[in-house]
Parts: structure tokens; C-alpha cells; sequence
């Protein structure tokens, strides 16, 4: 009976902490939102200082699309985030099958190529990337935000680990029944790893939609711009103009938000299994 | 006769999967080698050139680039400043990221919508997350001066700026932190606790007598990660404070450096040094890790 009572004390504290934190977390958000409807003068007004916007305005929203095209954002970051996703999968799914379920020599050799590129931090290879981007005449194109993840290691280690939980009797049946190893891996292997894929899918899609370093250095003209980057340029454009910068903040992330939202199991699933296999 | 049959067989299937495994990995190593094993090479050769228009026309200097770099206080301050962000956030995300997993592995109700607002930051784009935050920190019209009645510049005291930086990169990553947490939670077993609640240990002694030990594989996994992460930041601190901005010299991390250094001052043989030293900088920060988790990491 008492030790009833204390639990449901505890359960309340939790609660309270949990409440606590997650409103933390949902101000940021709310204020973002709040702003965009105000006009820049009550955003500004401190005395007295105002949290509702007085008239729900779409003053900011009307005049950030009017500059900034964002449906071409949302195109080239779709198109670039769906190139990331078909080159890590599928680069990584083959890669993972042969380092898991196959024995040649050199084996060893790769996988520790693979190992070393993941201990070495991104910006290592920023310069010599970029150079190559450039030689090839392929700034601003799509080609080159995609370029960096052209293949994954982090894909091919996950996708590893994935094909070698699978269990061992797998070929040999298959086998017997007269497939090569490339059907094998198509036909019996990759329906498996469903969840492993799409937990890549997920993961390289949350990373690419937040890499900004890259498409800054890259791709500079407006038309070849992602959102990240496009965001990051409007500030200098709006400085103090928050009800607009909110305003364009809130439209490129909506999207990934929704979505977010809509999926989120598998967007915590897909980002907790891939980074704690790491 | 039938020996030599199954060896026949045996080498066929061997160089089978020679070539299919090759095949397979082929695009992997290829597209590694070119991204990324050529390019760290050729960055530590170019921190070893001074460069004219934008790597074209080099001129060798052996280690003069490293020596400048020794000599610049741009530099050694971006390294103290890197440490600083490094120091707030790193530990406090870790710490705040446990508590909370432990908290939301309960069965309490409303769990799936704490763990989504909770994550929910990891999915926001950081220029949009940076400019928020730079808006809710303003000393004049900003929320948080408002809600505790302070006047404090936030983002533009020298003093305070890099803290209010790695705050925002704690409220970042909590989340994510918790998720790892999560699913590191479910390898303990749960007749430890059970035990424990015969013996009658409060929850906080739990905590600290099973919990943490028996969680520092996924511990030391997350501070690895993070390490790395902080020690790379740039996106918070690009955004937020721009050149005017008073704090600009005494918040700028060493991967803010090499952009500068490489991109808009285009000095890339002085920007790859900068590089190298990072690498350097997180491949011994790395190494230390590696050897303490033999103290503080409780393997099954």
C-alpha cells in the first residue's frame, strides 16, 4: 500500500520532469511560429512585450516566397536527398553483403578502408572535393551535392552488421537450388534487410537534409541552392526582419517535420538501430 | 576421383566468390578512394603548399603553413573556443540525454509523445534551428530576456557567447542522445531491477548502482560520437553570429576557421592546415577515449 502510494508520487515527478522538458524543447518551435504571423512591429515591441500576434498575418510568409523560390528548394532538395538515399543504398547493400556473407581475399583490407574513412572528420575532405566538383565544370548541379555521398562507408558498416545477424543455413539452400551468388544476394538476402535499408534511407535523409557546409561551398547560385543553404543566405538578406526569417524557417521545415511526424517510429527506430550499430 | 570432383567444386565456388565479392565491393572502394582517400592525402599535401588562385600555381613551403598556424592567435583561439563548446555540451547532452531514456523506459503514459517532441530537433534543419534561437537570445526583444526579466546579451557578450552556443547545441541533440540511450536501455536485464526493489534500493540508487554501469558501452559509444561532433561544429556558430558581431573572435570553432580561411579568404594551402590540425586534434581526443573506457566501460 505505501509502496503504491510512493510510485504514484514518483510516476508524478516524472510526469512534471518530462513536461517540463518537453515544453523546453516546443518553445523554440512555438515562438518560430508566433513570429511568422506578427508583423515586425509587434515583434519588436517590448512594452508591453507581445507573445499572440494580435491578427494572424501572411505578411511574412506572402513576402519571403516572393523572393525566394522555395518550390525549386523543395525540388532540388527532394532530388538531392533521393540521390543520396538510391547511391547509399544500393552502394552499401552490395558492399555490406560481400564483407558479411562472403570470403575473398582482400576482404580484411577492405573493411578496414571502410573502418578508416569513418574515423576521419568530414572536413578533411572538403578541399580536394571540392576541386574535383569544380574540375569537372559540375558546380551548382545536383550532381555535386550528391557527389560526397556518391558511396557510404557508414551504409556498408551498417548493412554488414545487418547481413551478418541473418542466419548462416541461408545460402546453402539456395544454393542447392541453383542460384549464383548474385541472385542469392537479390532474391534471398535483400527482402531481409528491409528495415536495415530503410533505416539507412532514413538516416542518410535526415543528415543530407542538414549538411549545410557542403551545399554552401558547392552550389552558390540561387537555382542549384537547398534549403539549408538558402536559409543561410536569407539571413543576411532579412538581418533583423525576424517575422521573415521565422516565416522562411518555417516553410523549409515544415516538410521534413510532417513527415517526421507521420513516421516517427520508424524515423527513431531507423536513426537509433543505424547510429547505435555504429 | 570424387576428391578431386569436390575440390573442383570447392575452388570453383571460391573464385566465385572472389569475383562477386569484388564486384560487389567495388563501387564502395572505388567511390572511398576517390572521395575520400585520395582527398586526405591531398589535404595534408596541400597544408604543406602555399597556394595561389584557389589551389592552381603552388609554391612548396614544407611546414611554413604549420608554423604560421602556431603563431596565430586566430587559431589558438579557435582551439580554446572549440574546447569550450566541446566541454558544456558533450557532458551535459550525454547526462541529461541518460536521465531522460531512464525516465521515458518506464511505463509511464504519453511515452511515445514525450519521445517525439523530445527527438523532435534532430529533424529540423540547423540553419532554421540557429536562427530561432539567435531571435529567442536577442537582448532586446528576445523571449528569454523577457521571461526572466534579465538583460543579458547573449550571443554577444564575449564572455558568455560560446555557452549560449553549446546550449543550443544541448537542446540539439538531446534527443538523439536519449534515443541511443533507449535502445541501449533494453540489453539490461530486467531482474537486476528486480532484485534491487527487494532489497529495497530507491530508484536514484538503481540509477547510479545498475543503471550507469551497466549502460557505459552505449555511454562511451554516444561520448565517442559526440566528441567527434562537437569538436566539428560549425553550423550553430556560423549562423548565429556573424562578423560584426563582438563575440565573433572569442566564439569561432576551428571548423569555422578552415571555412573562412578556405573559402572566402581563399588561402587553401593555410585552410588545410587547419584541417590537419583538427584531424590530429580529434584523432588524439579519440585515442584518449579509447584508452580511458578500460577504467569506466563494463563490458558483459
Amino acid at each position: 500500500m505505501k509502496t503504491k502510494k510512493i510510485f504514484k508520487k514518483n510516476k508524478l515527478l516524472i510526469h512534471i520532469i518530462l513536461i517540463i522538458v518537453s515544453v523546453s524543447m516546443l518553445i523554440p518551435f512555438l515562438w518560430m511560429i508566433l513570429t511568422a504571423f506578427k508583423t515586425n512591429a509587434e515583434a519588436t515591441q517590448v512594452a508591453p512585450f507581445i507573445i499572440f500576434p494580435k491578427e494572424w498575418k501572411l505578411d511574412s510568409f506572402i513576402r519571403v516566397t516572393n523572393t525566394v523560390d522555395f518550390l525549386k528548394l523543395y525540388a532540388n532538395t527532394i532530388l538531392f536527398i533521393l540521390l543520396r538515399i538510391v547511391c547509399a543504398v544500393v552502394t552499401s547493400t552490395m558492399a555490406g553483403y560481400a564483407l558479411a556473407r562472403l570470403n575473398f581475399l582482400g576482404k580484411k583490407f577492405a573493411f578496414m578502408v571502410v573502418l578508416l574513412q569513418m574515423m576521419v572528420p568530414g572536413q578533411v575532405f572538403v578541399i580536394p572535393q571540392y576541386q574535383m566538383v569544380s574540375d569537372l565544370g559540375m558546380t551548382n548541379t545536383i550532381f555535386a551535392l550528391v557527389f560526397p555521398g556518391l558511396v557510404s562507408t557508414f551504409g556498408t558498416f551498417f548493412l554488414r552488421q545487418a547481413f551478418m545477424s541473418l542466419p548462416n543455413d541461408l545460402e546453402e539452400a539456395a544454393r542447392l537450388d541453383g542460384c549464383n551468388i548474385g541472385q542469392i544476394f537479390l532474391y534471398v538476402f535483400m527482402p531481409l534487410t528491409k528495415s536495415a535499408v530503410t533505416a539507412l534511407s532514413i538516416f542518410t535523409a535526415v543528415f543530407a537534409y542538414k549538411d549545410l557546409m557542403w551545399p554552401m561551398i558547392v552550389n552558390t547560385r540561387k537555382s542549384s541552392q537547398v534549403l539549408s543553404s538558402a536559409l543561410a543566405q536569407l539571413q543576411g538578406q532579412y538581418a533583423s526582419n525576424y517575422p521573415d526569417l521565422m516565416a522562411a524557417s518555417l516553410i523549409a521545415s515544415v516538410p521534413m517535420i510532417v513527415l517526421y511526424l507521420i513516421f516517427q517510429r520508424q524515423f527513431i527506430e531507423g536513426i537509433a538501430t543505424s547510429g547505435g550499430k555504429l | 576421383m570424387t576428391k578431386s570432383k569436390k575440390l573442383g567444386l570447392n575452388a570453383r565456388r571460391r573464385r566465385g566468390e572472389f569475383l562477386w565479392g569484388w564486384a560487389f565491393l567495388l563501387p564502395t572502394i572505388v567511390g572511398v578512394f576517390i572521395l575520400n582517400i585520395f582527398p586526405i592525402l591531398s589535404t595534408i599535401k596541400q597544408s604543406l603548399y602555399k597556394t595561389g588562385d584557389f589551389g592552381r600555381s603552388n609554391i612548396f613551403v614544407g611546414l611554413d603553413n604549420f608554423e604560421r598556424l602556431i603563431h596565430d592567435p586566430d587559431v589558438w583561439q579557435a582551439l580554446i573556443n572549440t574546447i569550450k563548446y566541446g566541454v558544456v555540451e558533450v557532458p551535459i547532452s550525454i547526462a541529461l540525454g541518460l536521465v531522460l531514456a531512464v525516465l521515458l523506459n518506464k511505463k509511464i503514459k504519453g511515452r511515445t509523445i514525450y519521445r517525439t517532441i523530445l527527438f523532435l530537433p534532430m529533424v529540423a534543419a540547423p540553419a532554421a534551428i540557429a536562427m530561432i534561437w539567435k531571435w529567442l537570445y536577442n537582448s532586446q526583444f528576445g523571449l528569454i530576456n523577457h521571461i526572466f526579466g534579465t538583460n543579458v546579451k547573449w550571443v554577444s557578450d564575449p564572455n558568455i557567447a560560446i555557452y549560449s552556443l553549446a546550449i543550443v547545441g544541448i537542446w540539439s541533440v538531446i534527443g538523439y542522445n536519449m534515443v541511443l540511450f533507449l535502445a541501449g536501455l533494453q540489453e539490461i536485464p530486467k531482474d537486476y531491477y528486480e532484485a534491487a526493489e527487494i532489497d529495497g534500493a530507491s530508484g536514484i540508487r538503481q540509477f547510479f548502482s545498475i543503471t550507469v554501469p551497466l549502460i557505459s558501452p552505449s555511454t562511451f559509444f554516444v561520448a565517442v560520437t559526440r566528441v567527434i561532433a562537437a569538436l566539428q561544429v560549425f553550423d550553430i556558430i556560423y549562423m548565429v553570429i556573424d562578423r560584426s558581431n563582438p563575440a565573433f573572435t572569442k566564439t569561432r570553432s576551428l571548423s569555422y576557421l578552415f571555412y573562412e580561411y578556405t573559402f572566402m579568404d581563399k588561402n587553401v594551402g593555410y585552410g588545410s592546415a587547419v584541417v590537419v590540425l583538427l584531424l590530429l586534434l580529434i584523432l588524439v581526443v579519440t585515442v584518449i577515449q579509447m584508452i580511458a573506457q578500460k577504467k569506466w566501460v563494463q563490458y558483459n
